[in-house]
């Protein structure tokens, strides 16, 4: 009993450091990217600065809004926080992990999204209405790709929990798998379009004509608005986290002892300040593409999941 | 025997040769004429590789040769013309319109299905280390060709058909580790020549009908003016 409620700390510490890091990751990327365009870039701690402010401002709500748009800030949250709840950061055999399933996943980033466009819809702007046809436009063709690249991973791991697939990758040592290599590439296209980074979205804009993500949350202030940048934030962080740890998994604790979930926390620390590089070289290299291209782009996405699970068939299986 | 109880060089060829494949979708998803001929030229760096790393592995010794050969050919001079034809024609930043691009990557995914199929017999019976790969060499023969339906601009023509040859060279190496030298480098020379014939085509080709749209070559009448 006291081992179990043990695991249970870890695993609200590895939540609390999950939420508590999203906003960290979220400021080394802007500064990451100021430093690559060349201009003066704001302090890492900028984000819990602008979620500190936002949190402390008075709540005007329009008129005309409904239950449903009072409510949606606290949905994408809680969704957002169970998601992050789910996922392994740090170590793998903590009691989470029973239920750290990808399609579990996938659900909750669906109900935050389901509720999003409902809050977009909800206040009766043109430009809500807009934003929230043009994200589940993006996401009725990002999730199809999502798992198909999820279930190339489960092909060769023969399970949706994460948890158990991250063993069962760290236990087969350095195998070179070109079905992975396809998923990887799958699923980074997919996190750009999800978390709403460059081309299909730019989070740095509020021009009215392009944005999607923004302009649902428009009608937005403080700390509702708050809520749903964290949100944001740690949705970029799943992602990172689960193209880490899935694809590069060495590194993270395996048992719980105080050395091997330091060392787990340096390494996802590494692991993710790199990423952090490559997606700010990606965002500072293309340009925004146009609404009409995205479809281009997510289709490309899931031929090449498909690809990942064909390679996985052809060329994996036993000779 | 399992994908983990093949030494390194063996998985490093599969995944070369998975490259090779991606490479063949992204030229079908490239409508920009520069980085489809860069993508040709990754795909002829990709089975070089794949040749040398067969090479290492199966003991050929003249796989290393056709390995520089393609390389050389394939990977530089090649696409090095084509790119100088692009420049002197003034098209290197010409956006072709592709018809129904994400339905031609899909059909290249039935591609490599029906590639899978038809090869599964074939790699039964082998029992060298590439057998899987000949579904790969396969598919990598019919994208070119559906490069070629799908594409109507001359160079995106010519860079199927060129694909298309890198395809059958890479099935010769994946089902019977190479062809005869002399054959290989009978082919690579006749790829060159190909290659230099077809930028005297383009220039033809333009100075007749104002354009590289093959498809305006359907339109031949007979009323001279």
């Amino acid at each position: 009993m006291a081992d179990n409620l043990n695991g249970w700390l870890w695993a609200a510490l590895q939540t609390l450091l999950f939420i508590g890091g999203a906003p960290l990751l979220a400021g080394w990327i802007k500064r990451l990217k100021c430093h690559l365009q060349n201009r003066a870039a704001p302090s890492l701690l900028q984000p819990y600065r602008d979620l500190a402010k936002l949190f402390a401002k008075d709540l005007v709500l329009a008129h005309d809004a409904s239950w449903i748009f009072r409510v949606t800030p606290y949905v994408v949250f809680g969704a957002m926080l169970l998601a992050a709840a789910v996922v392994p950061l740090v170590a793998i055999p903590l009691p989470t992990a029973a239920i750290a399933d990808v399609i579990v996943l996938v659900g909750f980033f669906a109900l935050a999204r389901f509720f999003q466009a409902l809050a977009g819809m909800d206040i009766g702007t043109a430009f809500g209405g807009m934003g929230a046809s043009r994200e589940m436009t993006v996401a009725s063709l990002a999730e199809p790709a999502m798992l198909m690249a999820i279930f190339t991973l489960t092909m060769t791991a023969s399970t949706t929990n994460l948890s158990v697939a991250i063993q069962y990758i760290l236990n087969a040592g350095l195998v070179l798998r070109p079905s992975f290599l396809f998923a990887l590439l799958s699923l980074a296209m997919v996190a750009v379009a999800e978390t709403g980074r460059i081309p299909i979205d730019n989070p740095a804009t509020h021009l009215e004509l392009t944005m999607l993500h923004e302009a649902t949350v428009l009608e937005y202030g403080a700390r509702h608005l708050a809520l749903i940048d964290w949100a944001g934030m740690i949705k970029l962080m799943i992602y990172a986290v689960l193209i880490s740890n899935i694809f590069l998994p060495w590194g993270i604790a395996r048992h719980l002892t105080l050395p091997g979930l330091a060392l787990g926390t340096v390494a996802v620390t590494a692991k993710l300040a790199l990423l952090a590089v490559l997606l700010a070289l990606w965002e500072t290299v293309l340009a925004k593409m146009r609404l009409f291209r995205v479809p281009q782009f997510l289709g490309f996405a899931f031929v090449l999941s498909l690809l990942g699970i064909l390679t996985h068939v052809i060329l994996e299986s036993a000779l | 025997m399992h994908l983990s109880e093949l030494s390194l060089f063996s998985q490093g060829i599969l995944v070369s040769a998975a490259l090779v494949l991606f490479t063949s979708f992204v030229m079908l998803a490239q409508a920009r004429i520069q980085p489809l001929i860069y993508a040709f030229a990754w795909q002829g760096a990709l089975l070089s590789i794949t040749t040398a790393l067969v090479a290492l592995v199966s003991g050929h010794t003249h796989l290393y040769i056709s390995a520089l050969l393609t390389f050389g050919l394939k990977a530089l001079l090649i696409p090095w013309m084509l790119y100088r034809l692009t420049r002197r024609l003034h098209i290197q930043y010409d956006v072709e319109i592709v018809a129904h691009p994400s339905l031609t990557l899909l059909g290249g995914a039935v591609l490599v299905v029906f590639c899978y199929y038809v090869a599964l017999p074939i790699a039964q019976l082998s029992t060298l280390v590439t057998r899987n790969t000949i579904a790969v060499s396969m598919a990598t023969v019919l994208l070119g060709m559906l490069l070629m339906i799908s594409r109507r601009t001359a160079v995106a023509q010519v860079i199927g058909f060129m694909s298309i040859e890198n395809g059958l060279f890479f099935a010769a190496v994946a089902s019977t580790y190479g062809m005869p030298m002399i054959v290989e480098l009978g082919v690579a020379f006749d790829v060159l020549v190909a290659a230099v014939l077809f930028g005297v085509f383009f220039f033809q080709i333009r100075t007749s009908i104002d354009s590289l749209d093959v498809d305006r070559l359907n339109r031949l009448s007979e009323r001279g003016e």
